[in-house]
């Protein structure tokens, strides 16, 4: 194959070659290049498929922007990429790199047959044609849209590679560094301030790395590059990061960077990050982005080999490759006539340059012809040929607004420039407003809402000097506003190129325009006729054009498109541009992996895991363990041979036949204290606690102000002035926030204090007949005997030698203990009632049996049988309410219409009819199951198991006026069945009289 | 992510460590038996959601864990002001027209 690589020319290293594969063939490139220059060199420009009409596609650019050379990268198992852009992947040893959206290969697809129904795909295509038969949707759409939706494939294994993230305050950030950036980072960096100067590319230097030619301060452009950097690698203040993508800019001047670490090198080192998110909060940014090629919109623009002017320049000058031997420049500005005059000074012949303004500046086409390039002057493009690789172009002349008669110039490259847009994205991003200049025909920065200066071509100027003057007058600018003494360096320019062109909307034709593939948006396939077709259907909008074409959706974000939809949409609308508007840009501004927004949150780390004291011990005895909220608990211990259903009867039976012994430290505990004390009990929960005793505990309830249930839990009074509150273990963080909030906001006048406790405390619980026979000869200090402390009792005491604050409470319905040790002794004293519970087959259980022997006895776990819609009249619970009491959180909505009226959903025992069937929770409750569909739900099922102490199954449902219903069958619809129950007013199964609590 | 100035703190401090809390100034009636429904709901439900200066109740959760009240600009997104519990509403207008919008 032929080399396109040009000696001695680029920043490339001439003497290291790097191999690499395409779809499984094997190429030479060299150390420096990227991925697509490495292609170009090759001679291939066929890298990819469009994603709608399966086109062929080349290299369009040479930076983010690029919309088609997007392949699949792979180094290793669960290293592979999707959608990596050619332009900016840098050439490694051995990457394996593939094409995408073809089959069966890249040069013969037969996906392509898409684009000879052009029709089916037009604008909007997303909403008309998938509309009827509702059949086809399933069979034939669906797989349609899902083949064509989304570009690559997406990668099969999990992620190999670890990333990092990292915070950092600086006083002026400069995003580009190019030489505006670097003149930016110089004149700030020479004050003192702290900068932080970053680049997307892997070298700095933007425009001068395609602009050898130019002069700076009496060097070559690459010297002084060179020199300027190496100043800044002398300032301590400077921090320069390449391969650093300024992805979001957002408030305060919090820039977000996505920061490359080790896709360019052949051997990723094991114990490195791939990827670093950094959060860069800056005192002043400096936006030095540059500006952005745009294409020009002409039938066929885009066959591989049509590429952007100033993307030819930069494989020229940057990476020594040639993109052609014959190539023809169409163009609306000035720059592309150097990437012609660079080309032919390397030694290709550029056949001409056609250019749609009637009238250039004569030195350009002075020097044009001096190279033997025929210049065309006022010309249009009406189309291309060649599949793979474009073999001519159509052109002709503009005569009284119309194209005259054709000509087709044979070329083996298309280098076109429709002008260039200043890249305001991440100023966007600060809902800043963009303003049209009318002269420069552009957008540019208008008012700002942040700390900002915008320097260079960002702004409209073009030029090196014009772009470096300006970067040193923002650099200092935003310096000062840092607190800086600065001044703005001066730099001395010679060989600039500056220029200027127009901006256009869809090139004029003499074929049906209805039948031009000319493209706008290369990734999403959106052409002009597109955009005028939305117009004619009656968007106005430029919000509704984007969203029905998709013109702008692709990953590139509209970088190439935005501004040609834009011109043709004010042109079918009779509008100007900026009374069309600009669709609003937003983060990323360039595609960025999962990994790297993910960071270090991932695996273990992703959330904490918050174990108890005795979680060890749970785990070395074989438990099974369910995360409830972010603990983890022992759900089942199940012994050799046991299934989870087995254990579980197990563990029930030996609580109810002798003792069980829990860990119930999750539960949530705070310590309410404080002169006031018992006052704001009395406000907060609905039960009375004037009255409660000192070492008496009661049920608490909850409410929201809405008088919806919130929480519950056993609460003890400790003393006068302290209780010990206990919460359910996922709410304890929001019912003490709750409490900060009404006694920091509602009633900073009572004297309280708030205490967390709920990793203090390690909680033990006993249940079971011979629950005070275990326990008692550890018990120092009070008597635990019936009479002495009945059911609702709590003392402080030693438990094993161990301060200790005891509960007689039962979640169980047996009789109960809760001992409660500091968190550093749980473990001992586990093992303690373990060892002494021998004697009593003692029997440790999970969650699930508690949740079992509780649903025996009709306790509600709130947030499983109350939804945040059940009041406490609604869960049975209206005996929890202090009736003399005059208010407390909750109590006024409990009187509102809606609480009271009829129909309201009311917790209910549930008994299936076939005992042996156990429903399933969250099952949906219906009257009728012969009802036509959609049937009338009357509630759910909200706590169901199989009780080992019933023979049978039993369940807990919240149906409509479901205690009128007493007795009443009621269904429910299964997938493969229909499962008929009863309902009974009353929630408690077992012991309904409550004798073995008291035991 | 924001900066906000806690009041007690007298810092600017990231977003991360502060939680929402809602409309700030709507205290609970020292009376609620005597609201008519009507004002009962409105008390519980309806809230000014305005475009332009809101006044709101954040907490610092991950600090000093005090609530507060802040007047933010709901088009912009930023804080305009920020006043302990009990101090009084500032005035909506002198806060725009503040060169700065300072949030101290
Ligand atoms: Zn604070």
């Amino acid at each position: 194959m032929t080399s396109y690589r040009l000696p001695n020319r680029g920043r490339v290293d001439h003497r290291k070659s790097v191999r690499f594969t395409f779809d499984g063939k094997s190429y030479q490139g060299l150390a420096g290049d990227t991925l697509a220059s490495a292609l170009l060199a090759n001679g291939v420009h066929l890298m990819g498929r469009s994603f709608k009409y399966h086109r062929p596609r080349g290299v369009v650019s040479a930076g983010s922007d690029e919309p088609n050379a997007l392949m699949g990268t792979r180094r290793g198992p669960g290293r592979f990429e999707p959608n990596t852009r050619a332009t900016i992947q840098e050439l490694r040893a051995g990457l394996e790199a593939t094409s995408q959206n073809r089959w069966p290969s890249l040069a013969f697809d037969m996906g392509a047959i898409n684009d000879n129904m052009g029709s089916l795909f037009s604008a909007g295509f997303y909403y008309k044609t998938f509309m009827w038969p509702r059949s086809f949707w399933d069979r034939v759409y669906e797989p349609i849209i899902r083949n064509a939706a989304g570009l690559g494939v997406s990668p099969t294994e999990s992620d190999a590679d670890t990333y990092a993230s990292r915070f950092h305050h600086t006083d002026v950030l400069v995003v580009g560094a190019g030489p505006a950036g670097l003149a930016a980072a110089l004149a700030a960096g020479r004050a003192g301030a702290s900068v932080m100067l970053v680049d997307e590319n892997a070298e700095p230097g933007g425009t001068l790395l395609s602009e050898p030619s130019v002069v700076i301060d009496g060097k070559p452009a690459w010297d002084w590059l060179a020199q300027a950097l190496a100043e800044l690698a002398g300032l301590p203040n400077v921090t320069v990061m390449t391969r650093t993508t300024a992805i979001g800019y957002y408030h305060q001047n919090l820039v977000g960077l996505a920061q490359r670490l080790t896709d360019h090198l052949d051997t990723a080192p094991s114990d490195a990050p791939r990827e670093r998110m950094w959060k860069v909060r800056a005192r002043e940014v400096v936006l030095a982005q540059g500006a952005l090629e745009k294409p020009l919109v002409f039938d066929g623009n885009d066959r591989p080999g049509v590429m952007l002017a100033g993307a030819a320049q930069t494989y020229l000058n940057r990476f020594g490759v040639k993109v052609g031997d014959r190539p023809a420049i169409v163009t609306a500005h000035d720059s592309a006539w150097h990437a012609a005059f660079d080309l032919a000074d390397a030694g290709a012949k550029p056949v001409a340059i056609v250019d749609v303004r009637p009238a250039v500046d004569t030195a350009l086409t002075d020097r044009a012809r001096a190279l033997g390039i025929e210049v065309l002057l006022g010309r249009t493009v009406t189309g291309t040929s060649g599949r793979l690789r474009v073999k001519s172009l159509r052109v002709n002349r503009m005569e009284g607004g119309k194209p005259g008669a054709p000509r087709d110039i044979g070329c083996d490259a298309v280098l076109m420039c429709g002008g260039w847009t200043p890249c305001l994205h991440l100023f966007s991003h600060t809902q800043s407003k963009l303003a049209w200049d009318e002269a420069l025909q552009v957008y540019l920065p208008g008012k700002k809402t942040e700390a900002v200066q915008i320097a260079g071509a960002g702004r409209g100027l073009w030029g090196i000097a014009s772009t470096l003057e300006d970067g040193a007058t923002a650099g200092a600018t935003a310096a000062r506003d840092a607190g800086h003494d600065a001044t703005a360096q001066t730099h001395t320019v010679t060989a600039d190129r500056t220029g200027s062109g127009v901006t256009c909307k869809e090139l004029p034709t003499d074929k049906d325009p209805g039948k031009a593939k000319a493209f706008i948006d290369f990734q999403n396939d959106v052409t002009a006729k597109d955009i005028r077709l939305a117009v004619r259907e009656g968007m106005r909008s430029i919000e509704h054009v984007k969203r029905y074409t998709t013109n702008g959706m692709a990953t590139d974000q509209g970088k190439m498109s935005n501004v040609n939809g834009l011109m043709i949409a004010s042109d079918a609308l009779g509008k100007a541009p900026p009374q069309v508007g600009l669709t609003t840009f937003r983060p990323p501004y360039s595609p960025t992996t999962f990994g790297t927004f993910a960071g270090y949150h991932k695996d273990a780390t992703f959330e904490v895991t918050r174990r108890t004291p005795i979680d060890g011990w749970a785990e070395a005895n074989g438990a099974a363990f369910e995360p409830v909220a972010l603990w983890r608990r022992a759900w089942y211990f199940p012994k050799p041979g046991e299934d989870m259903h087995a254990a579980v009867s197990r563990e029930c039976r030996a609580a109810r036949a002798s003792v069980g012994i829990f860990d119930a430290s999750t539960l949530g505990k705070i310590e309410v204290t404080g002169r006031d004390a018992v006052t704001f009990m009395e406000r907060m929960y609905t039960n009375p606690w004037a009255k409660l005793g000192v070492g008496r505990c009661r049920y608490g309830l909850l409410l929201g102000e809405d008088g919806f249930i919130r929480d519950d839990g056993v609460i003890g009074r400790l003393s006068a002035d302290r209780f010990h509150v206990t919460t359910t273990t996922g709410g304890a963080a929001r019912v003490l926030n709750m409490m900060e909030d009404y006694l920091q906001t509602e009633w900073p006048d009572l004297k309280v204090w708030l205490t967390s406790t709920t990793e203090q405390w390690a909680t033990i619980a006993l249940q079971g007949p011979n629950a005070r026979k275990l326990l008692e000869p550890f018990v120092e200090g009070i008597d635990i005997s019936a009479e002495a402390f009945p059911h609702m009792a709590v003392a402080e005491c030693t438990v094993a030698g161990f301060p200790a604050r005891l509960f007689r409470i039962s979640f169980t319905g047996e009789l109960g203990f809760e001992v409660n040790v500091p968190a550093r002794h749980g473990l001992a004293l586990w093992e303690k009632l373990m060892a002494a519970g021998q004697q009593y087959d003692i029997c440790p259980y999970g969650t699930e049996t508690m949740h079992v022997l509780r649903a025996e006895k009709g306790y509600i776990i709130v947030g499983q049988d109350t939804d945040g819609t059940l009041t406490p009249d609604d869960a049975g619970l209206t005996w929890a309410i202090g009736k003399a009491k005059r208010d407390f959180v909750g109590k006024r909505s409990l009187a509102r219409p809606d609480m009271v009226a009829k129909g309201r959903k009311q917790l209910v025992g549930l008994l299936t009819d076939d005992p042996k069937v156990v429903l399933q929770e969250g099952a949906q409750i219906v009257a009728d199951p012969s009802q036509p569909k959609p049937m009338t739900m009357l509630g759910h099922v909200t706590s169901s198991y199989w009780s080992d102490a019933l023979g049978r199954s039993i369940a807990m449902a919240v149906v409509v006026d479901g205690r009128d219903r007493d007795g009443q069958t009621l269904h429910v619809p299964m997938p493969d069945r229909t499962i008929t129950a009863k309902v009974v007013k009353s929630t408690v199964f077992y012991d309904p009289e409550n004798t073995r609590i008291s035991a | 992510m924001l900066l906000i100035y806690c009041p007690y703190c007298e810092q600017d401090l990231p977003e991360l460590e502060f939680a929402y809390a809602g409309e700030a100034h709507i205290a609970r009636p020292a009376d609620p038996a005597a609201l008519s429904d009507e004002e009962w709901r409105d008390f519980l439900f309806i809230r000014s959601n305005p475009k332009g200066v809101h006044f709101e109740r954040w907490r610092h959760l991950n600090g000093c864990a005090r609530f507060f009240n802040a007047a933010r600009e709901t088009v912009g997104d930023k804080f305009l002001a920020t006043y302990k519990a009990g101090e009084p509403r500032p005035d909506a207008d002198a806060l725009l027209a503040s060169p700065t919008g300072d949030a101290k």
